[in-house]
């Protein structure tokens, strides 16, 4: 399965870098919540992907039963990294918002004063 | 030693202070320290004169070769000597100068970091030390240079200065690694130990262009000579201690040090012995048409670095002690010369000799000294001066392949200088009293203090040549020249062809002198062309060229649009990456097992089709839609591969996600489609391009374990020691609970962010 998932992590990857190239900056914002996907699948793949074996203790023991358990400080950096990602997009989107009240412009190339 | 070396610039630190404190006499005061300083390396005279050099070594970074070694011999001495010394007179003298100046202390401030980085750079052993505070010394020169700030050309001659001579030392670093990595070692005394090593070395040629190219700009060799006269925008002071026994020695300072390594090659009989003769030619040239009396000096001392640089090309044993003798001797009466400048400007109110006159009733004792140093300058007998250009010219006379060009320049040079000389002493003082802008009259003690005694010194090692011969010139030569020489300097050497040369030199110097206002004439109807075409035209060609580069880098690179960014991140990253991956490294792309249930392919699919219709769709509700597959495929996937607490979150945010989407893109407007296709499909490539790398290394990765993952440590802690038995939990919210915290605070700060924004929206509409 790990072959299938960097074919769509590359994709991914991909299609968010195609739409942060865009001059509207409203698929700047689409581009930026694919990137985020994507960095997390990247770590989530190569921290090896295991079926049914989530890191959690059962009653009565003190370790995760049997040998093979999901890695869960990937896991964790994820959970992390999700949260904080969007938090950015929501500051991001209203910024955005804000910037095409006052400038009236979608298009990125005329967004280029500081003051206006 | 270390104490000695940095006490200077400890005591930079508090002089401003001091200066403050103790108000008028404070130049006496502080001249304590260089006066101690000299004492003490006084000290080591006797141990140097019998045992030779010794080495004195605190650790620095010893791993990276590091150190605060000081290497004490001869030559480090003479130069140790002649800064503390000179250092001395410099600041009792500035005190008078500079006298009720608003930025005195600041001045004697920036004074003892320039003597401290001088000294450290005559002393130290280590390439690497010795570089540092041969940078600390363009830096401090530059601040002294420029220290009438508010002056234009001050801030214009500074740069200038700087530029020229942190461009060599660019090129003096990349020389001195070479010549640790060759010789094996960062310490001077086992590189020069090893006689051979750096000249039968493969890299010989290049790191004696950048040695070379470090010395000669810090040293104002011809073509980089223009900026040490222009230097002349310093207060007097300064000029009278750059001039004399630092700043500008400090690339003969190397040649001289680097001679029993580097030298006794053709190049650096060549290279040397031309370029030498040529600046010294060019600085006597140019002394001889200026009026001002600063820029005949600072003109002569072109003139002498070109001597000493062309002596030690020679490299002879007789041009050693010349090239030793002739510093001593230029030190001690250039610092008197410019000392008694700078008197003659402070009293006058003006630099032009020509509107000076008469002065010999109102200012006799620096008439006396003046007259003293100016022989010297002119290489008259029974000064210090004449031992050393007799010395000069027997040097060039046995020059090895270059005799008649060295002897025919250094002839002609010293007429020139002599004949300045003469309009130096003589003509600001005799004639008329001419009506100058401030009524005349003698300097104040602290002003003559340094030119007095340092001219009397010069006549007194004329008169016993034996005191500087056995007292440190013949260390300085044996250090220089790689093996002891016996050393006698005195007056008489016989009538032979230096003494004729002497006579033809000054005979011509006095010549010279009578007819200087033809001369001025010549000068100025015949050779403007140098004006037009020297090599300060040169430098700023060079200077407006650099300011075009960076206004055109910084258009390229700095266009301001992202999409230019992006592109060059992400191509960057693939063609760095990918050429080091394929190129450099033999990990196999496998395709790792096969083994997948027909629900996680379709899974994985729908996440890609997602993020394709999220990117070509022209419809804002479609991106939505789109971006919402792809987000809750992903947390399929994370529920599907043993993680559920990933899957809960990002079903939770994704939801949140497309809420806010639909909120905020229905206020923007409509998709528009604003690239040309062919910029379309440029942008294809480059995302391509970036999607395959990343997907090869994922396939490259897989498998590949370097190290137990910690997480076996974290699980077994989880439940024994932090009570918990969700370890993705407890990871976060116990063992990187400040990671956690700080999450929380950036979720905050964005919330406030959002908040912030939607008010001051509000309140817009309101108005």
């Amino acid at each position: 399965m790990g072959s299938v998932m960097a074919v769509v992590v590359g994709a991914l990857f991909a299609a968010s870098v195609y739409m942060m190239l865009r001059r509207s900056i409203v698929k700047l914002v689409i581009g930026l919540i694919l990137l985020s996907n994507a960095a997390n699948l990247l770590i989530f793949t190569v921290s090896g992907l295991t079926r049914g074996a989530p890191p959690l203790i059962p009653e009565g023991m003190t370790v995760p039963p049997g040998g093979a358990w999901a890695d869960p400080l990937p896991q964790a950096l994820i959970l992390t990294a999700i949260v904080i990602g969007f938090g950015v997009l929501a500051f991001a989107v209203v910024l955005i918002h804000r910037a095409y009240e006052v400038v009236g412009e979608d298009d990125m190339d005329q967004m280029r004063s500081t003051d206006s | 030693m270390l104490i000695a070396v940095l006490s200077g610039f400890i005591l930079a630190a508090a002089s401003p202070w001091l200066a403050r404190s103790v108000g008028d006499r404070a130049g006496w005061l502080l001249a304590a320290l260089p006066a101690a300083l000299f004492v003490y390396f006084l000290g080591f005279l006797p141990t140097v004169n019998e045992s030779g050099a010794q080495v004195i070594h605190y650790p620095w970074i010893p791993d990276l070769d590091v150190n605060f070694s000081f290497l004490v011999d001869g030559l480090s001495l003479l130069f140790a000597l002649l800064i503390s010394g000179i250092g001395t007179f410099i600041i009792i003298y500035a005190g008078g100068y500079l006298h009720g100046h608003p930025h005195l202390p600041r001045f004697y401030a920036i004074m003892f970091a320039f003597m401290a980085s001088m000294l450290g750079l005559v002393l130290s052993n280590n390439l690497i030390t010795l570089f540092v505070f041969w940078e600390l010394t363009s830096v401090t020169s530059y601040l002294l240079m420029g220290f009438n700030h508010e002056d234009k050309n001050a801030r214009w001659c500074a740069l200038q200065g700087l530029l020229v001579t942190v461009a060599g030392g660019l090129a003096l670093m990349a020389g001195l690694i070479m010549i640790g990595v060759a010789a094996g070692s960062f310490e001077l005394h086992e590189i020069l130990a090893d006689d051979d090593v750096l000249r039968e070395h493969p890299w010989y040629v290049g790191m004696l262009i950048l040695v070379l190219i470090g010395s000669f700009a810090k040293s104002a060799q011809v073509p980089l000579h223009f900026w040490l006269p222009n230097a002349m925008v310093a207060p007097t002071p300064v000029s009278a201690f750059l001039h004399s026994a630092t700043m500008v020695k400090a690339g003969v300072y190397l040649l001289a040090r680097f001679n029993p390594g580097l030298g006794g090659t053709d190049a650096w009989l060549y290279t040397l012995g031309i370029v030498g003769a040529l600046t010294m030619f060019t600085g006597s040239f140019m002394a001889l048409r200026s009026t001002g009396i600063k820029a005949v000096l600072a003109y002569t001392t072109v003139m002498a670095l070109g001597t000493l640089v062309m002596l030690i090309g020679i490299g002879t044993e007789g041009a050693i002690i010349a090239a030793m003798a002739f510093l001593l001797a230029h030190a001690l009466y250039k610092a008197s010369l410019f000392m008694l400048a700078g008197a003659l400007d402070h009293e006058t109110g003006t630099k032009d000799i020509l509107k000076m006159g008469g002065l010999r009733q109102l200012m006799p004792i620096t008439f006396l000294a003046s007259c003293v140093a100016a022989l010297s300058l002119a290489g008259l007998p029974p000064l210090f001066g004449f031992i050393a250009k007799e010395l000069m010219f027997e040097a060039t006379v046995g020059a090895p392949g270059l005799a008649f060009f060295t002897t025919v320049l250094a002839v002609v040079s010293a007429m020139m200088v002599a004949g300045m000389a003469a309009v130096f002493a003589i003509r600001p003082f005799t004639g008329k009293l001419k009506e100058t802008p401030k009524k005349p009259h003698e300097a104040p003690p602290s002003m003559l203090a340094g030119p007095v005694v340092l001219a009397t010194l010069g006549l007194l090692f004329g008169l016993m040549g034996f005191i500087p011969a056995s007292g440190i010139v013949q260390s300085a030569v044996g250090a220089v020249y790689g093996s002891p020489i016996e050393v006698e300097l005195y007056l008489w050497h016989g009538i032979n062809l230096p003494l004729m040369l002497s006579i033809l030199a000054i005979a011509g110097g006095v010549a010279l002198f009578l007819r200087w206002e033809q001369v001025l004439d010549f000068y100025r109807e015949r050779l403007g062309f140098i004006d037009r075409f020297g090599a300060e035209r040169g430098y700023e060609k060079w200077y407006d060229g650099v300011v075009w580069l960076a206004e055109w880098q910084t258009r390229v690179l700095q266009s301001g649009y992202l999409r230019t960014y992006l592109t060059i991140t992400v191509l960057t990253t693939v063609v760095l990456t990918g050429w080091t991956f394929f190129g450099h490294t033999n990990s196999a792309v496998t395709l790792g097992s096969m083994d997948m249930h027909f629900y996680e392919v379709a899974i994985a699919g729908v996440v890609v089709v997602g993020a394709i219709a999220a990117s070509v769709t022209s419809s804002r509700i479609g991106a939505a839609a789109t971006l919402g597959m792809v987000g809750f495929g992903v947390a399929m996937i994370y529920v599907l591969f043993s993680a559920p607490d990933l899957g809960i979150t990002q079903i939770m945010i994704e939801t949140l996600t497309v809420i806010l989407l639909v909120l905020v893109l229905f206020r923007l407007p409509g998709f528009l489609n604003l690239s040309k296709p062919a910029d379309r499909v440029r942008d294809a490539a480059v995302a391509f391009s970036l999607g395959t790398l990343m997907t090869v290394l994922i396939l490259a990765v897989n498998g590949v374990t370097v190290t137990d993952p910690i997480s076996l440590q974290l699980a077994e802690w989880s439940y024994t020691e932090a009570q918990g038995r969700n370890i993705v939990n407890v990871i976060l919210v116990d063992f990187r609970a400040l990671d956690t915290l700080g999450e929380l605070f950036v979720i905050g700060l964005a919330a406030v962010g959002v908040y912030a924004m939607i008010r001051l929206r509000a309140e817009d509409k309101q108005r």
